[in-house]
């Protein structure tokens, strides 16, 4: 009896594996294949029409030694990357922790601030931006009414970039959303607890509230940074990479090499130290985050 | 008394902040769909929000694009590529999501590590390869390169975020209709499906929404333009002419965020859940 009752679950359980066959099969032929692919097309010539051609490591050399253009564009992308997600990290939880308090309406404030996020990466808020920002555009026309200079907001090398930030650091609801249930599920009798020991604000925020929130701080650190270092819209469409190569993103340059000027493995070499960049902090992250990150469960999930 | 007092000044300070930072996320919405009616040089050096005058000329026009195509086009191609896309992600996403939460199936604990580590697969390693392979089944400028992927559940985030979901719901449901001899996809169909609805709604609103803004995908796989979707259409508007029209530009820039506006008031609940509870397991 036992037996046979053994021997029914285990088939059962077999048709798991008919239920995710459809991912495996996506996973193989549309992850791993790709992903496969492009180191080896890393390695080659390869401009779609004829098949690739390995020419060794001249492309990491031609990247690294000769090409000028790649160095300002990792500096730039890498500016861009500690420019909004730290700026967009710090906006969702100071809002969030200025919403978490029972006050009136404040549904409908969520809800206004993420109203931008649901625009994220679309080109019709990048043309916004890129005509509110121009000379004389309708934030330069603000700054003349308070009697203060005009800025070159996309015009100035040292500007354009900003600017560009401050699209993606407008659209911070999705984090603050996040950091908003998180604050929820903070116990209140660790407050409780703490206000009895007659800890003040600051020590009750930075001893409660931010250790426990810590886990959706590492979660969104990682995702906007990878999705960061690959970004692409915004800057594609408001300067296209100028002025003098100040917005040039490494996505734009991918694109750019990719599909323009058809040399997909000098374009998958570019992917490739994106995708190394991406490992080396994400590794960097996770292994800092012992130190930082608090788990409830000690971290097994 | 003091203390009192002291609260509502805090009180009144975060609403002025609140309000302040309100008017920052809404004002260039606003501006966008003002800017619309506004002559250039009414747009330009000019603070005013409101125009001289409605006229709905920069609708009609912006619509009418290059003439041959019109943005009933690029709409009508947008949700052939959307609707189709969220309907297979949630699907194929859901029943991948099944055999995860509920199955011991051999090699389960490596699929599901390769699965995560797929999260952080960024698109920019594999669009290259992804291109060719398409390139070579003839599936450039057509909407398969989003169809498929989508039919094939590679989309990762929406698969963790149902097996989570998943998770929270009693396993005895299951058994029970084991007993009652139910099969595997019984149970899922009628059973845990009803159940699951909540999330599917979530991640099908996600999914429509980052394929209806994207464009860097439509960019790269659809080159003809009677079959452009809408971001590229914008795109498109800047270069068509020497000098922008800009009300043109804003009015389809606002008539393109105008759906998503509309969706989110709509479905609001569903927005606020999937991401809480994406990030609270993450």
């Amino acid at each position: 009896m036992e037996k046979v009752k053994v021997k029914r679950w285990r088939k059962r359980d077999c048709m798991g594996l008919v239920y995710v066959a459809p991912w495996l099969a996506g996973f193989l032929l549309l992850q791993l294949y790709p992903f496969l692919a492009s180191l080896y097309y890393s390695f080659c010539q390869y401009n779609v029409m004829a098949s690739p051609e390995w020419v060794g490591l001249k492309n990491y050399i031609t990247l690294f030694t000769v090409d000028t253009d790649f160095k300002k564009s990792f500096m730039v992308t890498l500016v861009y990357t500690l420019y909004t997600v730290p700026g967009k990290l710090i906006m969702s939880l100071l809002v969030a922790l200025l919403l978490n308090k029972n006050m009136k309406g404040i549904n409908l404030i969520r809800t206004v601030f993420y109203i931008p996020s649901l625009f994220g990466g679309s080109v019709a808020v990048a043309l916004l931006w890129k005509l509110m920002f121009m000379d004389d555009g309708v934030i330069n026309a603000v700054l003349g009414f308070l009697h203060l200079p005009a800025i070159q907001w996309l015009g100035n090398p040292g500007v354009a970039l900003k600017t560009i930030c401050m699209l993606e650091i407008w659209q911070f609801g999705s984090s603050m959303v996040m950091f908003l249930a998180a604050l929820k599920q903070v116990p209140a009798s660790l407050y409780e607890a703490a206000q009895i020991d007659g800890a003040d604000k600051w020590k009750c925020f930075f001893r409660i509230t931010l250790p426990q929130i810590t886990p959706i701080i590492f979660f969104n650190m990682i995702m906007q940074t990878i999705n960061a270092l690959q970004a692409y819209t915004s800057a594609a469409v408001i300067t296209n990479g100028g002025p003098v190569k100040a917005t040039y993103l490494l996505g734009i340059k991918l694109y750019k090499e990719a599909f323009q000027n058809y040399k997909m493995g000098y374009a998958s070499t570019i992917s490739w130290v994106i995708f190394a960049v991406i490992m080396a902090v994400t590794l960097l992250l996770f292994k800092s985050s012992s130190g930082w990150v608090y788990y409830e469960d000690g971290g097994e999930f | 008394m003091k203390k009192k007092t002291k609260k509502r000044i805090n009180l009144i300070i975060t609403y002025v902040i609140i309000t302040f930072i309100g008017v920052l996320m809404l004002y260039p919405i606003l501006w966008m769909f003002f800017a619309a009616f506004k002559t250039n040089e009414e747009i330009f050096g000019s603070l005013k929000l409101l125009p001289e005058s409605f006229s709905l000329d920069s609708f009609i026009e912006g619509w009418r694009s290059t003439g041959r195509t019109t943005y009933t086009d690029y709409f009508i191609n947008t949700f052939k590529m959307t609707v189709p896309t969220t309907l297979l992600t949630v699907m194929t996403c859901s029943l991948v999501a099944y055999g995860f939460a509920r199955f011991r199936f051999p090699g389960k604990k490596l699929l599901f590590m390769l699965l995560i580590a797929t999260l952080m697969l960024p698109n920019a390693v594999i669009i290259i390869p992804r291109y060719s392979l398409y390139n070579s089944l003839g599936w450039l400028d057509t909407y398969l390169p989003f169809y498929i992927p989508a039919l094939l559940g590679t989309y990762p985030f929406f698969i963790f975020m149902l097996i989570q979901f998943m998770r929270g719901l009693p396993r005895d449901l299951d058994e029970s209709a084991y007993m009652d001899g139910c099969g595997t996809f019984r149970v899922y169909w009628n059973i845990l499906l009803p159940l699951q609805k909540p999330a599917l709604f979530s991640a099908g609103l996600f999914q429509f929404l980052w394929t209806y803004n994207d464009y860097m995908n439509p960019l790269i796989f659809i080159s003809s333009v009677k079959k452009y979707v809408i971001s590229l259409a914008l795109r498109l508007s800047l270069d068509a002419e020497s000098v922008v029209v800009w009300s043109r530009v804003m009015a389809m820039a606002f008539v393109a965020v105008l759906p998503l506006i509309i969706l989110f008031f709509a479905a609001q609940k569903y927005f606020v859940e999937g991401i809480a509870t994406t990030g609270m397991k993450g």
